[in-house]
């Protein structure tokens, strides 16, 4: 069998074995300068092992985050909170803490989550005005200009503008994704509806269409499928700026944590909250293109 | 198989560091700073050639980096740099914590109301119960902010704390007139303290002594390159003799030293107020040989434990053993980490260097 053959057929399992070459080749490497690292310091924080990051992640996950109190010699002042998930659940605390926020990792994730979410809303409403920018001269008149203009702004380099117009509260982060994202999702819609042949339109109009009918009936569920594809391809623009916003003023989120950990360099907490961080965009990707793919079977027929 | 594509670039970019090796005998070394009223002086003493003068004596070449203030830390901790200015606070959370024994070389000076806690509406310290407070977290900001209120009977969780970058705490305080409370430090507090309403209700001048400045030196480098540590030294307090010295000579030295912090001469001057420096070897001795200030770093441990800060190795406050000149030992005799080594100042206050 010819390996660089341009037509060579690989069954299953030898091309799975070659998709993860790469993969372990960087595990091990990572793996023998963290494990060299810590046998000349084992308390080397710069390159933490699996078992460190474990630790960390199982307090993240497992102990609620209550600031102990503790003397002035250092003993601790004995207190009645629970200590662990179980203890919480055995008090009857468990979904009080839930509620207050007080387990980092459920305590970001919600945070985030809402920051995502609303601004998902607005960048969904960018749909919309893309829509009747295509479709309307008056509206392509008045704001094509303006949005290609605003697409270009650097929306990182507004930030500080951003949290001195809005406050450090929620506003000024949401408001950096939308500033961010929306006018891509606004320009790209307005250039699928370009794409729409006319003759779609003068058939609609010919059967007597009303315009709210071309817009909802005939050319939004066109564009749909595509334009959902390229916010799903946006969203890691999404998260960037929602990261970027939490670093410079937050007080729970995802990149809030990271970006506070790295003050003392704790490695062992930022690496399993990156991964989790893409874990939850890569199931948000995956869950929103098999929907996408099912609901819109005609697209791929 | 994204996040695995996520582990590998991490592996890559971690690889991308360099990895550090250190505890030879040699003649060339890196030395951070980073602007602040108590530590502009290096940048004064690089230029007038104080420095050079003395790494002349001692046979070696010493080149000063400045730096923001957290990566100096980090390349500090990642063995990029041998020796680097930094608070007590930061030592223990940053290269201790990481394992890299650390000794202190050098007492600069401490904070003496150059880190506040400042508020609107007239607001006092036990009014702050249930309100937010903008800072950044983990810093010797949020070590004031516990620090005042626990002197009010006051605990950490009766507020909520925002961590707010110190790139932006200052000009996002100014303009929100809702934020009510922020912990920052010079020249930032300066810069707030001009908005109309605003007052100053805790600073460090209330705690003095226990935010510490000092230049950090890697141990495993001290022991076999003392020599750097008294270059450093001998360069260190001529540069303090000629500030503490009144005529032209002075004033140009303060002048060199205000624009390496990028303020004018007046604004230095008055920071300098706010920063009670150890003008003399002898002051700086006594005050690292004292009982006080062990008093003092086991609150600033205790502190930093509390939040986790210590690693992940340390089960209580008392795993990690700091060493004052006396030979006494706080916490664990065998896991020294922290060291204050007083001998250096000790030789340049007798002539010695």
């Amino acid at each position: 069998m010819k390996l660089f053959g341009l037509r060579t057929k690989f069954s299953r399992p030898a091309a799975l074995a070659l998709s993860t070459i790469l993969f372990g080749l960087t595990l091990w490497i990572y793996g023998d300068y963290s494990s060299d690292r810590h046998a000349e310091n084992p308390r080397d924080k710069l390159m933490p092992t699996a078992g460190q990051m474990l630790t960390s992640m199982g307090k993240a996950i497992f102990r609620p985050n209550v600031i102990k109190e503790y003397d002035d010699d250092g003993e601790l002042i004995p207190s009645n909170e629970p200590e662990t998930l179980r203890e919480a659940y055995e008090q009857g605390k468990l979904w009080n803490m839930l509620k207050n926020g007080e387990w980092q990792l459920w305590e970001d994730t919600m945070a985030t989550g809402y920051r995502v979410f609303i601004a998902m809303i607005f960048i969904l409403f960018g749909i919309f005005v893309g829509l009747y920018m295509g479709l309307f001269p008056v509206f392509d008149h008045l704001l094509y200009r303006f949005v290609l203009f605003f697409d270009k702004i650097p929306a990182l380099a507004l930030l500080p503008i951003l949290f001195i117009v809005f406050g450090l509260g929620e506003t000024a982060k949401i408001a950096l994704i939308v500033i961010g994202v929306a006018p891509t999702i606004i320009l790209d819609t307005y250039l699928r509806v370009k794409e729409i042949p006319n003759e779609h339109l003068t058939k609609g109009m010919t059967l007597r269409a009303n315009s709210q009918e071309i817009v909802y009936k005939i050319v939004l569920p066109q564009i749909m499928p595509k334009v959902l594809d390229t916010i799903r391809l946006n969203f890691k623009a999404v998260i960037l700026f929602l990261i970027a916003g939490e670093a410079l003023a937050a007080e729970a989120g995802l990149g809030y944590r990271i970006f506070v950990v790295r003050r003392y360099m704790d490695m062992a907490t930022i690496i399993p909250y990156v991964l989790w961080i893409s874990l939850l965009a890569f199931l948000i990707d995956y869950f929103l293109r098999k929907w996408i793919q099912k609901k819109y079977v005609w697209l791929h027929q | 198989m994204k996040t695995i594509k996520i582990i590998a670039l991490g592996a890559l970019f971690l690889l991308a560091l360099s990895i550090p090796s250190q505890a030879q005998k040699k003649n060339e070394f890196k030395v951070g700073w980073s602007i602040y009223a108590g530590w502009n002086p290096w940048d004064y003493a690089k230029q007038s050639g104080i420095l050079k003068k003395w790494a002349n004596k001692y046979d070696i070449k010493i080149n000063l980096v400045k730096m923001d203030y957290i990566p100096s830390i980090e390349a500090y901790t990642s063995g990029e740099l041998d020796a680097c200015v930094m608070t007590n606070m930061d030592a223990l959370t940053i290269p201790v914590a990481s394992g890299i024994a650390s000794t202190a070389i050098i007492l600069g000076d401490f904070s003496n109301g150059n880190d506040a806690l400042l508020v609107r509406n007239n607001l006092d310290v036990s009014g702050l119960k249930g309100k937010k407070v903008s800072l950044v977290e983990y810093s010797v900001s949020h070590y004031l902010l516990s620090r005042a209120l626990d002197k009010n009977n006051l605990k950490d969780s009766d507020v909520k704390v925002i961590n707010v970058s110190d790139s932006d705490i200052a000009p996002a305080y100014v303009s929100n007139s809702d934020q009510e409370a922020v912990v920052t430090w010079n020249p930032l507090v300066m810069e707030i303290m001009k908005t109309p309403g605003v007052s100053n209700i805790f600073d460090s001048s209330q705690i003095p002594g226990e935010i510490l400045d000092m230049m950090m030196m890697n141990s495993k480098t001290l022991e076999s390159n003392p020599q750097l540590a008294k270059a450093l030294n001998g360069a260190w307090f001529e540069v303090m003799s000629v500030m503490s010295t009144r005529g032209a000579k002075a004033d140009n030295a303060l002048k060199a030293m205000a624009e390496a912090g990028g303020s004018s001469l007046t604004e230095y001057k008055a920071q300098l107020k706010t920063t009670a420096m150890f003008y003399k070897p002898v002051d700086a001795v006594d005050y690292m040989s004292g009982d006080e200030i062990q008093t003092k770093m086991r609150r600033v441990r205790n502190f930093c434990f509390k939040y986790g800060l210590l690693g992940d190795r340390v089960q209580s406050a008392d795993d990690l053993g700091i060493e004052f000149p006396s030979g006494v030992v706080i916490g664990d005799q065998n896991n020294v980490y922290f060291k204050f080594d007083a001998s250096y100042m000790q030789m340049a206050s007798e002539n010695k260097l």
